[in-house]
């Protein structure tokens, strides 16, 4: 390449202008771009720590910033009550969907039996279903079972995600094969080869599934609208959904339930920003 | 016993070699693979599985949410009540609409800013939080955001028209304004997914393809056309179809922004499903739209299939 720049210097050079050229256009498209997308959340924080009485007043920054909203929300709505439920309801998802999707994943991709191929074949048909047409059968099926109005009706049916026990096996096929086997013909059970050689070693997928079943069942709302109609168990998005419009013309009340109710998933987005970025493009979903 | 014969096997099958001795460990591991699979397989039918045949067998009868059991079979009464009802039929209206508004700008602006993104050689962690993040709220929060951004008169969006001289619609209350305002919420709100899945797609392209298209005398311009776009072929079909099918599946923010008005303007199909099932109680009915909303979403899913096998055999 070299010798290739030194004989057609003139024209490199000009390929170099030309394409610096460019790639500052393109940096200040991107930025014009993400200052746009950035303005919402901007001024909803804006807002939030405006007196009521001034949000009204649509300039940014005023002298006196406060964080009375804040205050007079967790004080005036059941938040903490909301928090309590999405953690124990999307936790308890994000466990369970790793545990039994893994393990089947492990059965496909480790195992020899019969009928491998019919099941593999029937969970991955499973991803063509949506879950939004169930929720008429689910209710039934939860109002049968006692367990409307319950954290169950909630965790239960994110449990058996097709996607997940895919994500895994593509995972577990690409796991080097010679540590169990040595580990095999030590005698350990598959149980053993799988909770200390395979699991640790998929960390990655297993941090992938666990966060975006995590995210996904925190924001989840038609569903849990449906069968959380107790308050004490409602979870953020429903909660919100029903204090919507309570405030009024309390704009500041209201950016704050927004800001209070988002807190916890910008924690988790910056925390693991990396195996959410990684998960959606390693996840297999690339096709 | 020994796990080498079991190998042995495994790679002649792998090779296509018929395997000589039979599988004496077939049995033993099928128990244990029973054992792995039972927790996911029992959830799988009692909650997926089960539910679906349950839903279809539904929609075949009058069950009512206030009355246990079938309550008497309906035949295809209710699929013909849906396939002539107006309901059905602008429900499902305002929901390919709705899709038609999302898809190409959340498909285009997608590929367009992880273009961008991928020659910003600084701060691309800058432009993945600002795309990204609004991704991870929920709906509610988006959809309390918005409502203050559309407030009339008040919000900013309108006192920000005001400011350059032009007069703001009425972004959610005007019957023909609703959906659009619905859409840009909704581009904001998910771009940032497509976003991620470009961006990958793109490092996926070898660099040394664009060198040499460069010393070949090929401007940024040439080198998109020629080389980004070919390249990004099954990416945007991934893209594309997973959009679909997500702006098919839209409730929350029509739910939550507008309660599917003005005059039911912004009705998606699965608040006509939330609404005929458990406001009137109609649940064979619900369970009979379900079912049609299924095979849309079903054949999105064999256009997308059909497209993917295509290109394998291009490649």
């Amino acid at each position: 390449m070299a010798t290739l720049t030194a004989s057609d210097g003139l024209t490199m050079d000009r390929i170099h202008r030309r394409e610096k050229l460019f790639n500052r256009i393109c940096a200040g498209v991107l930025i014009a771009f993400a200052l746009i997308w950035l303005v919402p959340l901007l001024w909803a924080v804006d807002t939030a720590v405006k007196p009521n009485a001034e949000t009204t007043r649509t300039t940014w920054l005023i002298d006196n910033p406060t964080l009375d909203a804040f205050t007079r929300t967790l004080r005036d709505t059941d938040m903490w009550s909301w928090y309590g439920a999405s953690f124990i309801v999307s936790s308890l998802a994000a466990i369970g969907t790793v545990l039994v999707a893994s393990m089947a994943a492990f059965a496909l991709s480790r195992m020899r039996f019969r009928y491998k191929n019919i099941v593999f074949w029937a969970i991955l048909a499973g991803i063509m279903i949506p879950g939004q047409v169930l929720i008429v059968p689910w209710f039934r099926e939860f109002d049968a079972l006692r367990l409307l109005n319950t954290y169950w009706a909630v965790i239960l049916p994110q449990i058996p995600a097709a996607i997940a026990v895919f994500i895994f096996k593509q995972f577990f096929d690409g796991l080097p094969r010679d540590l169990e086997e040595a580990a095999r013909m030590d005698g350990a059970s598959f149980f053993r080869v799988y909770r200390r050689i395979v699991l640790p070693l998929a960390r990655p997928a297993v941090a992938a599934v666990a966060i975006f079943t995590f995210v996904t069942t925190w924001n989840d709302l038609l569903w849990p609208l449906l069968v959380l109609s107790n308050p004490d168990l409602m979870t953020v998005p429903v909660g919100l959904a029903t204090v919507q419009g309570a405030f009024g013309i309390r704009y500041a009340d209201t950016m704050a339930s927004a800001i209070l109710g988002a807190i916890p998933l910008v924690a988790v987005f910056l925390l693991f920003q990396r195996q959410i970025v990684q998960g959606i493009a390693g996840s297999g979903l690339k096709g | 016993m020994s796990t080498q014969t079991s190998d042995q096997t495994d790679t002649d099958a792998r090779r296509g070699i018929a395997p000589t001795a039979p599988r004496r460990r077939a049995a033993p591991q099928g128990r244990a693979a029973s054992a792995f699979l039972a927790p996911f397989a029992v959830l799988y039918l009692l909650f997926i599985i089960g539910p679906a045949l349950y839903g279809l067998v539904l929609s075949f009868t009058d069950a009512s949410l206030v009355k246990p059991g079938l309550n008497g079979a309906a035949g295809l009464r209710n699929y013909a009540e849906a396939l002539s009802s107006s309901d059905f039929w602008s429900s499902l209206w305002h929901t390919l609409w709705f899709t038609i508004l999302t898809t190409p700008p959340l498909v285009i602006l997608g590929f367009v800013l992880a273009l961008l993104a991928n020659r910003v050689a600084r701060g691309r962690w800058f432009f993945r939080l600002a795309f990204f993040a609004p991704y991870i709220l929920p709906s509610a929060v988006v959809a309390l955001i918005w409502m203050w951004l559309y407030t009339p008169a008040l919000g900013l969006l309108d006192t920000a028209l005001a400011k350059v001289g032009m007069t703001a619609p009425s972004w959610l209350g005007d019957a023909a304004w609703a959906m659009p305002s619905l859409a840009i919420t909704t581009v904001w709100w998910t771009l940032g997914f497509n976003f991620i899945l470009y961006l990958a797609g793109l490092q996926e392209i070898p660099r040394d393809l664009y060198e040499a298209a460069a010393m070949d005398g090929a401007g940024p311009w040439q080198q998109v056309r020629r080389i980004t776009i070919p390249m990004l072929g099954r990416t945007t079909t991934l893209v594309a179809v997973l959009q679909v099918i997500a702006s098919l599946k839209v409730f929350d923010q029509m739910y939550l922004m507008t309660s599917g008005g003005p005059n039911f303007a912004t009705r998606s199909i699965l608040q006509l499903v939330y609404d005929e099932g458990f406001t009137n109680y109609r649940v064979g009915y619900a369970a009979a739209v379900s079912m049609l909303f299924f095979l849309v979403v079903l054949a999105v899913s064999a256009v997308w299939f059909t497209l993917v096998r295509r290109q394998e055999k291009v490649v």
